[in-house]
């Protein structure tokens, strides 16, 4: 932790706390005993070189996605550039503000309504960003499931089957892509969602 | 360029094929290239999304508000959303943090112009919402074990146990800790220290026979509330869309991948695990067509393998149970002579007869039955399923069979011994003691075997696996895998004898606490130090409803004995707070006779048969008109699915239509 006096004052934490999803967490639990958000600021400000850690500069500096991707949480997922990509805010999205990174955390947090999960979710799955799943992004969405590496995919067998199932299961209308209201209908009947699609610092 | 044939295709623009019905009709969605993508994200229904408005009625709270962040439509969503103002709370809003913050300014803006009354309201549900976060904060510090889990969850998120005298009294000491007999009858463990008196306060005797009576049946009611409560979380699920099986595809996919895992050896495992099951999942839809394509003669032949190979099943079903109620006859039978006549040990072989014969047969059993299961040609899930449900009730029928040898023991008379009493008084002088002693005994048995089998099983496989991973031995046995139904079915195998035991040993449910607590602990500690995952994954939430279903099963076949033995046999005269009444659940009739003459002619009308039938008549009846609502309900949901398809079609050939007339147009 840098001892450049890195720490968010009581109204910044009060306004975070109401404007996110991230918890308080009392004193009890010990070494987790600080807020969510401090946390948070302490991890983002570690990812900061040390002559920008102080308050003011935390809070506009942005953080390239490399050093995003150096975070233990996100360094062995799949998706980490998308979940950087969708939320970042930077016009060329590739870098993250604090503020990205607390929404960041915000929606995968263990409070977040179902609701705002999928909706993320969907925007994360959708690898062409056209506002629609179709079979080429679902074809890169198993292929990121099942490994990263060449020899890892399905077969061209395989996916064809894989993913003309996945479409008779949740493509209601029969276009041929999955829109944003048939993704959600589909995860609110998937008993595992909730608990897998969890980030805790 | 124009070509006025329905099937031309813009020049440049690759067709994609839409996924085709195998029902509908030729000219379908392929038959017509796919509109523009800017045409379609001009419909209503597509902004509509995009920038929905905040018109919540006043039934419908839960839907939050979502809106696709895009910069030409910020302006107008913040009007959008400020006009409706509501009490929705700013975070459940799709935007970033700059754009919340934006939102709240206009919220608290337009909040000045609101009268008091609605000022004063908005404030209070705040801060009701903030006390009531707080307490579900607290509430959850205080469930059980939520860190241990979450540890375990760090690995993966989800988931789913003297001199001679001195020496001889030092014997005999032990045996009556371990068999629940000598001083340990005597106290309050068991049902013989229990008496009839009432115990007296001031103004009222507190009677304890009803009371005994009365919080057995409440545990067994309270345990019934909580497995149907939570059954019924997992059930409504399933209940308006038929699924032939619970895991389907969309699940594995969308949430397939778990966010929380942090290295990179984790990830390995989740990603072959997820292939292996999507490999086997595909594997399987195979299998089944080709199981509906068989010919009939492969059919019969099939079936009666299967037929012989159920036969084979039962014959050894039937084998254990001859051997439990021959072990609990001989054990019962040997059980009192004298402690000098034995040799060491052989006291508590007779003791712990019964129980080890079980033990055996649970572990042979499941072997036998994977074994035999190969054979019948099923598809790979449903095996696992039905290797599992025989394995369950192999354990289940073994409590009940020794439970009925008991009671056949203690009901069977020869000659004239049982006339007096009702009950074999002469070798059971407190026959309900004698019956909780044995769940006793089955209870610390089983508590034993885990501990045993953890410490001297798993831990030292796990050191031979690591330091001597040269032979052959070690590298084919491998190391242990945390197998979770087994492990489950343990639980529920102890849950039942507990449930049985309650009413003969009313101390039993608490020494079950300690007794979970402590293997809860243990295996913790083996699952972290010994086991690696196993290829097969449990999903959490099939298997939940799965165990809850088998713990039903399990409470169901411990009220059977229990029934009987209250409403049937005759309670002990010598022991016990029933001495007075010929069976149990007289004291029931008994008290009720007490009541006021008003009460009592209430009751007695509930109770009689005038009453019950035309109450299950009307029970009935209720069952079979949600029964015609659900058919219904999923009759109504296919035709809306089917009427989907259709206006997308239609939408889609319109706007075919239209682009072809446009482009004639500007030609």
């Amino acid at each position: 932790m840098g001892g450049s006096g890195s720490r968010l004052s009581k109204e910044l934490l009060a306004e975070y706390q109401d404007l996110t999803f991230l918890t308080k967490q009392e004193i009890l639990l010990g070494p987790t005993g600080s807020p969510a958000c401090a946390r948070a600021h302490r991890r983002f400000c570690e990812l900061l070189p040390l002559e920008r850690r102080s308050m003011e500069e935390s809070l506009q500096a942005r953080v390239s996605l490399e050093q995003i991707f150096s975070l233990p949480e996100l360094k062995a997922n799949p998706f980490r550039e998308r979940i950087c990509r969708v939320f970042s805010t930077s016009p060329a999205r590739d870098s993250l503000s604090f503020e990205d990174f607390l929404d960041l955390l915000s929606v995968f947090s263990d409070t977040a309504t179902p609701d705002i999960k999928s909706h993320y979710a969907f925007r994360i799955f959708d690898f062409d960003d056209d506002g629609t799943l179709n079979r080429e992004d679902l074809s890169q969405l198993v292929n990121c499931l099942t490994g990263e590496g060449e020899d890892t995919r399905l077969s061209a067998s395989e996916m064809k089957q894989l993913i003309d199932n996945i479409l008779e299961e949740s493509d209601i209308d029969r276009d041929g892509t999955i829109n944003l209201s048939e993704f959600q209908h589909v995860i609110s009947r998937s008993p595992d969602f909730a608990n897998s699609f969890k980030i805790v610092l | 360029m124009s070509d006025a044939s329905a099937s031309a295709l813009p020049p440049g623009r690759p067709r994609r094929q839409p996924f085709v019905h195998p029902e509908s009709l030729s000219l379908d969605s392929s038959f017509f290239s796919s509109p523009p993508v800017n045409f379609l994200q001009e419909l209503p229904s597509y902004r509509s999304i995009a920038r929905r408005r905040t018109n919540i009625p006043s039934r419908d709270k839960q839907s939050g508000t979502l809106l696709k962040p895009t910069d030409s439509y910020s302006s107008q969503l913040e009007e959008g959303i400020a006009e409706n103002l509501n009490s929705q709370s700013i975070r459940k809003y799709a935007l970033n943090i700059s754009e919340k913050r934006r939102l709240r300014d206009i919220q608290e803006t337009q909040m000045k112009y609101l009268s008091e009354w609605d000022q004063w309201k908005r404030y209070s549900s705040k801060s009701w919402k903030r006390f009531l976060e707080k307490a579900r904060e607290m509430t959850t510090h205080l469930e059980l074990w939520r860190d241990d889990i979450r540890s375990i969850g760090d690995i993966q998120c989800t988931v789913y146990p003297i001199s001679s005298s001195g020496l001889i009294y030092f014997y005999s000491y032990i045996i009556d800790l371990l068999s629940g007999t000598g001083f340990l009858e005597e106290t309050c463990l068991f049902y013989g220290h229990y008496t009839i008196d009432g115990v007296k306060f001031q103004n009222f005797t507190y009677d304890l026979p009803l009371a005994y009576l009365l919080s057995t049946i409440a545990y067994l009611a309270l345990s019934l509330l909580w497995i149907v409560k939570r059954s019924v979380e997992g059930f409504k699920v399933n209940l308006i869309r038929s699924e032939e099986h619970f895991q389907s595809y969309c699940n594995k996919i969308f949430a397939g991948w778990d966010f929380c895992i942090t290295n990179q050896s984790m990830a390995d495992l989740k990603h072959s695990s997820l292939r292996y099951e999507l490999r086997a999942d595909l594997e399987e839809e195979r299998i089944r067509q080709k199981i509906a394509e068989r010919t009939s003669e492969e059919t019969i032949r099939i079936y009666s393998l299967r037929l012989f190979l159920n036969c084979i099943v039962l014959a050894v079903l039937a084998a254990c149970f001859y051997a439990i109620y021959r072990a609990t006859i001989f054990s019962q039978e040997h059980m009192k002579k004298e402690i000098d006549k034995m040799i060491f040990g052989e006291n508590l072989l007779i003791l712990y007869l019964p129980s080890i014969v079980i033990t055996l047969a649970n572990f042979i059993t499941p072997v036998i039955f994977a074994r035999i299961i190969h054979y019948e040609d099923y598809s790979p899930g449903f095996e696992i399923r039905l290797t599992i449900l025989r394995c369950v009730f192999m354990r289940l029928a073994t409590i009940c069979v020794l439970v009925f040898t008991l009671g056949s023991k203690i009901t069977s008379c020869d000659n004239y011994s049982c006339e007096l009493c009702g009950y074999n008084q002469k070798l059971y002088l407190c026959w309900e003691t004698q019956v909780g002693q044995e769940m006793y005994k089955l209870m610390i048995f089983d508590f034993i075997i885990i501990l045993a089998v953890t410490l001297f099983v798993d831990f030292p496989r796990k050191l031979l696996v690591t330091y001597c991973s040269s032979w052959k031995l070690m590298q084919c046995w491998g190391q242990q895998e945390f197998a979770i139904p087994d492990n489950v079915l343990g639980i529920v195998y102890g849950q039942t004898i507990c449930w049985i035991g309650a009413f003969f040993s009313p101390l039993l449910p608490a020494i079950a606490t300690v007794k979970f607590i402590i293997i809860f602990y243990v295996k913790e500690m083996s699952l972290l130090h010994t086991c690696r995952p196993s290829p097969r994954q449990f999903r959490a939430s099939n298997s939940n409803f799965f165990f809850l279903l088998v713990l039903l099963i399990g409470l169901c076949l411990a009220v059977i004995p229990l029934t009987i033995s209250m409403a049937h046999i005759p309670s002990s005269k010598a022991c016990g707070p029933f001495t007075n009444s010929n069976t149990t659940w007289e004291v029931v009739p008994k008290t009720v006779s007490t009541f006021p003459s008003s009460l009592q002619s209430l009751v007695h009308g509930i109770t009689s048969e005038a009453f019950a039938v035309p109450f299950f008549m009307i029970i009935c009846l209720v069952m079979f008109y949600f029964i015609a609502l659900a058919g219904a309900h999923k009759r109504v949901v296919v035709q809306l699915r089917e009427q989907l398809s259709l206006e997308s079609r239609d939408k889609r050939y319109l706007i075919q239509k239209l682009t072809e007339a446009q482009r004639d147009m500007r030609n």
